[in-house]
């Protein structure tokens, strides 16, 4: 199997492709599309797996590497590579997408073969971005993952309201796309000044201070910045509770998160890594806030997808904590909840796809005393809760343990206060959507309801979630060893991290008054 | 070198010319001698094969050495070939499309394919002309071809207004290159693009030089429908039929640049520290002018039409680069952007029909449902229009962009970019109108056939759009061979 190495990753890129040019030229008959989409999910998922199981972690730089030229001038490459950062973020890719088109398998009924060819061609480029080291073929898997995404919002979104779907897809890819233009000038001034693309050769020269520094703090800016939508950070999150509410299931379980965290860490911490610590005590008041801020509206939201969206913002916020301190731990923590946040967002979506399913409806008053009912439904709802608010045992513990122990000794004692004020915060909002869903009295709707609990598809994907979750949590090392090695040289820079802690020592004082503040 | 020049018979160096002018004649021929009741759809087919085979006369100029021919009024070089190629290609999708959707009914459709032939006529041999009177010809056999093909719905109000407007406006546009023309005349003693470089210096009144060359450039810049000169191009675009849109919105605009690239480049290089100003201006007053214009528009014909200036605006930001890879990126940039343009104006031809039924962005709401094929084509179009990467679109920008940061300019591609975002914004307008489920009290209009011609045409526009896109390389190696031919008048720019 050595000899796949080589290979492998254009095998994972290209796999999802071919199987959309299936899905487009079979007939639309019942659930062809779907099975072909399941076939080719779980072949990507296998393949990605390679990766682990061939993976050298004692090694530094990138592996199962290719790299030919695709276009000689301007000199773009073809060029893949894998390192612990990206390592598990491919496979949680890969993993999402069979789970996707389970998610989807009944609720996509029309233009089937339209959904599942685009679902695929939407991995195609996520995976790209994850293992592209050229700058212009990661932009261009950046800008085409948008795609896909958009089409999909328009062509099947919820229509809570009316052309609510439209606008949606609309205020997603303008979100994202408009501020991906400075990212490409950024990319195209490093070009005209360094003749590459190459992400090594690029750190290198900027390493190497071959650029005035002013014009390095605009490249760093514009490249945070249109990572910083797509994550998104507080502030920049405007498109997400839209896109929450209606996108249709197996696109709004990857929409947000994992690939401008990857960015993030990748392409802006670690080319402009200066600029970033300049940047960091920003990100981090940010990021802090985002917890708080993301926890409290999610708290009083009425409709249960803007829930999930407020929520999602807040346990993002703590991998922009994490990153952004420096760390090794708070690094490990970040991108080791990045694919928590992945896995249990993929839980929360499956559980309230079915909900909104069976009862077309998102309004959270609408429900109550579901649990007698559908008993299976209200237990995964509970252990995928309770992975969220990071109980011991289970993943999410782990990583906002790392992010909130790291902060508190590497950053500041006041931004690890408030952080675990949003850890508390997201507790009590998961709590108490649980308690108005599936206990109390019965609703009108659930009385009226038939009874039918989650059938074995969705108990067949949930309780693997739940088992990943139960993994993760249990020997995370399997996990953090890989991501260590990938984001020890973004952790690395001793002299400067002095220099950033002086930097912070100045926030203590705004941060203990915010921690203080917001009792 | 003189010697391999002579060795090529003047009549091969227009060749194609004389394919499409005898296919043109022959189509007119015909179309008088048959009998009024009888299909004109076999003259189309002889029409499209006369372009074809102009296509492949075009490719087999690339064995010749470069050279003059005709007491030095055309010249065939890598340049003019790649043009030729281009204007032929667009010319053809042309064609095949006004085929299959041409109403059998219509009279004078004999006509409408000669005059498309003759257009082309025009148009290549704009191209390879080097000498200024001979550029007015062809200018106006290509122009003349189109203001009649623009009225073609003659039974419309918008048709017959489309044509006046866009005769008026352009007879005036090439009343002031004329004027151009006979004031460099006056100043250096020639109308040879070549050897005005070399006259310029001596040239008797610096002034009279710097006026003839504005006159030049209003000419030129109304062609491509760069604002401040495109107020013609909405109007035009909302009356002309579709097929005849998707050809006048890519090659005569194709013809127009590679005359603007060799007067500019070939002819005044030793003006560049004028025009290059002058040129950036025009770009981007063009994007903002058009992408902010175009954000308003409901009808789709009037937001292409915007869209169309706008993409002038990107191409005119490759001017930027230095050297020849500036020309190499603008011409890439035209390829790039006929694939597309034709494409998409060939997907509305087919889903709205020769009589347009759908007129408004809103008409097209759930195209993808009713006619899967088409609607997925028109979101493909529209993305590559949006400039996504591994679309002809995206390496077309890209391309002009990077040359423009390498001659200097760095806030030419932010200002570009920006606007590229701002229009997404329209094209996003379309892109979801047509994916979302149509509206349940819509008219339900038929669902569109897709013939073997028009299949043809779509499928040429797509492949050349996602080549360009994919594997842009071969394009742009002969993008960049065709550059050389300027090489030696950009070294003398100082």
């Amino acid at each position: 199997m050595d000899s796949m190495n080589g290979i492998i990753l254009s095998i994972i890129l290209l796999a999802p492709l071919v199987g959309a040019a299936i899905t487009l030229l079979l007939p639309e008959k019942g659930k062809l599309p779907a099975i072909v989409a399941l076939i080719t999910g779980l072949f990507t998922f296998v393949c990605t797996l390679h990766l682990p199981a061939h993976f050298n972690s004692g090694a530094s730089g990138f592996q199962f590497v290719q790299d030919f030229t695709w276009i000689s001038n301007p000199n773009i490459h073809y060029h893949l590579g894998v390192d612990g950062l990206s390592l598990w973020l491919v496979v949680l890719t890969g993993l999402l997408a069979p789970i996707g088109v389970l998610a989807s398998w009944s609720s996509v009924k029309e233009r089937s073969k339209v959904f599942y060819a685009l679902f695929l061609v939407q991995q195609t480029a996520m995976l790209g971005v994850f293992v592209s080291l050229d700058l212009m073929l990661y932009y261009g898997f950046w800008e085409l993952s948008l795609v896909p995404m958009a089409i999909l919002i328009a062509m099947y979104g919820r229509n809570l309201t009316e052309n609510s779907g439209p606008k949606a897809a609309l205020r997603f890819f303008l979100y994202t796309f408009i501020p991906s233009a400075p990212l490409l000038v950024a990319i195209l001034w490093l070009y005209a000044k360094t003749g590459s693309f190459d992400f090594a050769t690029l750190q290198a020269a900027i390493g190497t201070h071959a650029f005035s520094t002013a014009a390095l703090c605009w490249l760093a800016f514009a490249f945070l910045i249109a990572f910083a939508v797509k994550v998104p950070v507080l502030g920049l999150h405007g498109w997400l509770p839209d896109v929450f509410s209606e996108a249709p299931v197996a696109m709004a379980m990857v929409v947000a998160g994992k690939l401008g965290l990857y960015s993030l860490i990748r392409f802006h911490v670690g080319l402009f890594p200066v600029q970033a610590r300049q940047a960091a005590p920003w990100m981090i008041a940010l990021a802090t806030i985002g917890i708080l801020y993301g926890a409290c509206l999610a708290l009083v939201q009425k409709d249960f997808w803007k829930v999930l969206a407020y929520g999602t913002i807040a346990s993002l916020s703590f991998c922009t904590l994490g990153i952004y301190g420096f760390t090794l731990a708070g690094l490990d923590g970040a991108v080791l909840q990045t694919i928590n946040e992945g896995v249990i967002g993929a839980a929360l979506f499956v559980l309230l796809g079915a909900l909104y399913e069976r009862f077309g409806t998102s309004t959270i008053a609408n429900y109550g005393g579901l649990a007698k009912k559908t008993p299976a439904l209200a237990t995964l709802f509970v252990i995928t809760g309770l992975a969220l608010v990071g109980l011991p045992l289970f993943n999410g513990f782990v990583g906002e343990f790392l992010v909130l122990s790291s902060t508190f000794t590497g950053v500041s004692k006041g931004w690890a206060a408030a952080g675990t004020v949003g850890v508390i915060l997201s507790a009590a909002y998961l709590l108490s959507l649980v308690q108005k869903i599936f206990y109390g009295p019965e609703s009108q709707a659930v009385i009226a309801y038939p009874g039918k609990d989650l059938g074995f598809r969705e108990q067949l994907v949930l309780w693997y979630l739940a088992l990943i979750m139960l993994g993760i949590g249990i020997c995370p090392n399997i996990l953090l060893n890989g991501i260590e090695s990938g984001v020890q040289q973004a952790a690395g820079y001793p002299t400067l991290s002095e220099q950033m802690k002086s930097n912070a020592s100045s926030f203590v004082v705004i941060a203990q008054e915010i921690s203080k503040g917001g009792k | 070198m003189n010697t391999a020049l002579q060795s090529v018979p003047d009549i091969y160096r227009i060749l194609p010319e004389v394919i499409l002018t005898l296919t043109g004649v022959w189509i007119m021929l015909m179309d008088a001698a048959m009998k009024p009741s009888k299909s004109r759809r076999s003259l189309g087919w002889v029409g499209a094969f006369g372009v074809t085979a102009a296509l492949y006369a075009s490719l087999g100029q690339l064995s010749m050495p470069a050279g003059t021919a005709f007491f030095g009024t055309v010249q065939t070089d890598a340049f003019s070939v790649f043009f030729h190629v281009l204007i032929c290609g667009i010319v053809l999708v042309a064609l095949l499309l006004s085929l299959d959707t041409l109403p059998a009914n219509q009279h004078h459709r004999g006509e409408y394919f000669a005059l498309m032939v003759f257009g082309a006529v025009g148009m290549c041999l704009l191209t390879s002309a080097v000498e200024l009177l001979v550029v007015f010809i062809a200018l106006e056999i290509s122009s003349i071809s189109t203001y009649v093909l623009a009225g073609y719905r003659k039974n419309t109000g918008k048709g017959p207004e489309a044509a006046i407007k866009y005769f008026l406006l352009g007879s005036f546009a090439t009343g002031f290159l004329l004027y151009g023309v006979a004031m460099i005349f006056g100043a250096t003693g020639t109308t040879q693009i070549n050897d005005i470089a070399a006259l310029i210096p001596v040239a008797k009144s610096p002034s009279l030089v710097l006026i003839a060359f504005a006159l030049l450039m209003v000419g030129i810049l109304f062609k491509v429908s760069a604002a401040p000169f495109h107020v013609w191009t909405p109007d035009v675009y909302e009356g002309a039929p579709s097929p005849v849109v998707a050809l006048m919105s890519t090659a005569p605009k194709a013809a127009a640049f590679a005359l603007l690239i060799r007067l500019v480049y070939g002819g005044f290089p030793t003006l560049k520290p004028m025009w290059l100003p002058l040129l950036w201006a025009v770009a981007v007053l063009s994007m903002t002018v058009g992408n902010l214009a175009a954000l308003r528009q409901e009808n789709v014909k009037r937001m292409l039409a915007y869209s169309s200036i706008a993409h002038a605006g990107y191409l005119l930001a490759a001017f930027a680069g230095a050297g020849t890879s500036g020309i190499a990126a603008a011409a890439f940039y035209t390829a790039a952007y006929s694939a597309m343009n034709v494409g998409i104006f060939a997907v509305i031809t087919v889903a709205s029909g020769y009589d347009e039924k759908l007129p408004l962005i809103g008409d097209f709401r759930g195209l993808i449902h009713r006619a899967p094929l088409l609607g997925g084509l028109m979101l493909f179009f529209l993305i590559s229009l949006i400039g996504i990467p591994f679309t002809g679109g995206f390496f077309g920008k890209f391309f002009s962009f990077t040359t423009a940061s390498q001659g200097g300019a760095i806030w030419l591609p932010l200002i570009g970019l920006l606007n590229s975002g701002l229009a997404a914004a329209y094209y996003l307008k379309l892109v979801v109108s047509v994916a979302q489920a149509p509206s349940s009290n819509a008219p339900v209009a038929p669902k569109p056939q897709i013939g073997v011609a028009v299949g043809t045409a779509l499928a040429f526009a797509t492949i050349a759009t996602l080549v360009l896109g994919i594997a842009p390389g071969q394009v742009l190696g002969a993008a960049k061979a065709s550059a050389q031919t300027f090489a030696t008048t950009i070294s003398s720019i100082k």
